[in-house]
């Protein structure tokens, strides 16, 4: 296992493990339920967030960087519980984080959380995408 | 059939009317003894978010497709499943799914390799029964296991292997993805990520039929007419009694091969599961770039 994860998504991650097949598949739905509201100083600037086309279903995302802290904010429907889920566990597990740290994430952690069997890998890549769009926000945002 | 079809008037000019289930209907027939409600999404959360009372979630991924070999589960295994799910052989089995069906339509076409005689489609799908505020649910039912016999799939009529692709040039062959999956622009659908295939393209002399193009914009099939329009003039599937439909795994071309088969009543249509994730992949088939079907192979 990667020993670079920041301690957030490491977190995430061992619970996910820690459960049997069905039940990730559960916190996975909490995870998408818990999707965090934008804040009300990005809920009108659509215009700023960036479409993943990894995704088949409309998901956005937008990275700030202030002080060398990343934050993440990500939209998606409700009709794509499973994406919605991902996006959560990247917003929760990367915010926070120096921008060090978020880079540092390997770039296939989707495959890290036991969900292979139960998740198309169609889907997992869509998670690979979003990573890769928010470090490059991160990096683009972090002039490094 | 034991419980009679859905006499909808929309339904009378397909070629099997029935074949397709209203909403209105299917919320009549819920608790009707002998009907099973599946819903079958793209979405592996989908279901858990609510659902039709009572229904079962047959889930593609895990549970239709067999873990070792690309292949379907064998007739053990799917008398397994269908007990799980409470259904018997002579149930009457409505599924219904997201994305115009797309998932609950590859379901049916699963079931039906195992002769499951009377399997039937929500028209329009969940999204439809959503949108016209019909109850959900997100109580999980708890169906009593049956004793469903252990049936033999039976590939022939309805599915296609690569060597029966080759033997059918000359017949129509329908290629459901994208225009861009099929002029060789890409190899993965808009937007989806690519699930790998070696070259972009498709098989020579197969149509393009998108096959959300079977559908209207609130979901459900298109009228008799309209389709015939498509396919049969548009597709010059005509009046062939053997046509192929393929797209990247399967799952699109069997909505296409509900379409076909059902709907239009084309005698023999067989969904080429392995699609263009074998076909672009594979060592010495020819392929066709561009936007014309391009020319018959020659063997």
């Amino acid at each position: 296992m990667t020993s670079e994860l920041p301690e957030t998504l490491a977190e995430i991650r061992d619970d996910f493990l820690a459960l049997g097949e069905k039940d990730r598949l559960q916190l996975l739905l909490e995870f998408s339920n818990e999707l965090p509201e934008l804040p009300d100083e990005h809920r009108e600037r659509t215009d700023l967030f960036e479409r993943v086309e990894e995704c088949q279903s409309p998901v956005f995302l937008l990275v700030d960087v202030h002080d060398d802290q990343v934050v993440v904010h990500a939209t998606a429907p409700a009709e794509s519980p499973t994406t919605r889920g991902f996006a959560s566990i990247l917003v929760q597990g990367l915010s926070g984080r120096a921008v060090e740290e978020v880079l540092g994430v390997p770039g296939d952690f989707a495959f890290d959380l036991g969900l292979t069997a139960a998740v198309s890998p169609l889907r997992l890549r869509g998670m690979t995408g979003m990573l890769a769009r928010i470090q490059r926000q991160v990096r683009e945002k972090s002039s490094l | 059939m034991s419980i009679p079809a859905d006499p909808a008037d929309k339904f009378q000019s397909y070629a099997h009317p029935e074949r397709l289930v209203s909403t209105e209907w299917l919320e009549a027939h819920l608790t009707a003894p002998g009907v099973v409600v599946v819903e079958s999404d793209e979405d592996v959360l989908l279901y858990d978010t609510g659902h039709i009372p009572g229904a079962v979630k047959v889930d593609w991924h895990t549970e239709l497709n067999d873990p070792i070999v690309r292949d379907y589960v064998d007739g053990p295994g799917f008398a397994a499943l269908m007990s799980a799910k409470g259904i018997r052989r002579d149930s009457t089995i409505v599924v219904y799914g997201d994305k115009s069906n797309w998932w609950a339509a590859y379901a049916l076409w699963v079931f039906t390799l195992f002769g499951h005689e009377d399997v039937r489609l929500l028209d329009g799908g969940r999204d439809r029964w959503i949108a016209e505020g019909r109850p959900l649910t997100t109580d999980a039912p708890s169906p009593t296991t049956t004793d469903y016999p252990v049936v033999d799939r039976q590939d022939e009529e309805i599915r296609a292997f690569k060597e029966d692709v080759l033997e059918h040039f000359g017949k129509p062959l329908i290629d459901v993805r994208s225009p861009e999956e099929y002029s060789g622009e890409r190899t993965h659908m808009p937007a989806y990520p690519d699930e790998g295939a070696l070259r972009g393209g498709h098989i020579p002399t197969a149509r393009s039929v998108p096959w959300a193009r079977a559908a209207a914009e609130d979901g459900t099939f298109r009228s008799a007419e309209e389709l015939a329009t498509i396919y049969r003039d548009e597709a010059a599937v005509g009046d062939a009694e053997d046509v192929i439909a393929y797209c990247r795994i399967g799952e699109r071309s069997s909505h296409t091969w509900f379409v076909l088969t059902h709907l239009l009543g084309v005698p023999r249509v067989r969904n080429y599961d392995g699609s263009w994730t074998e076909w672009g992949s594979a060592v010495r088939v020819p392929i066709a770039t561009g936007t014309s079907p391009g020319a018959r192979p020659a063997r």
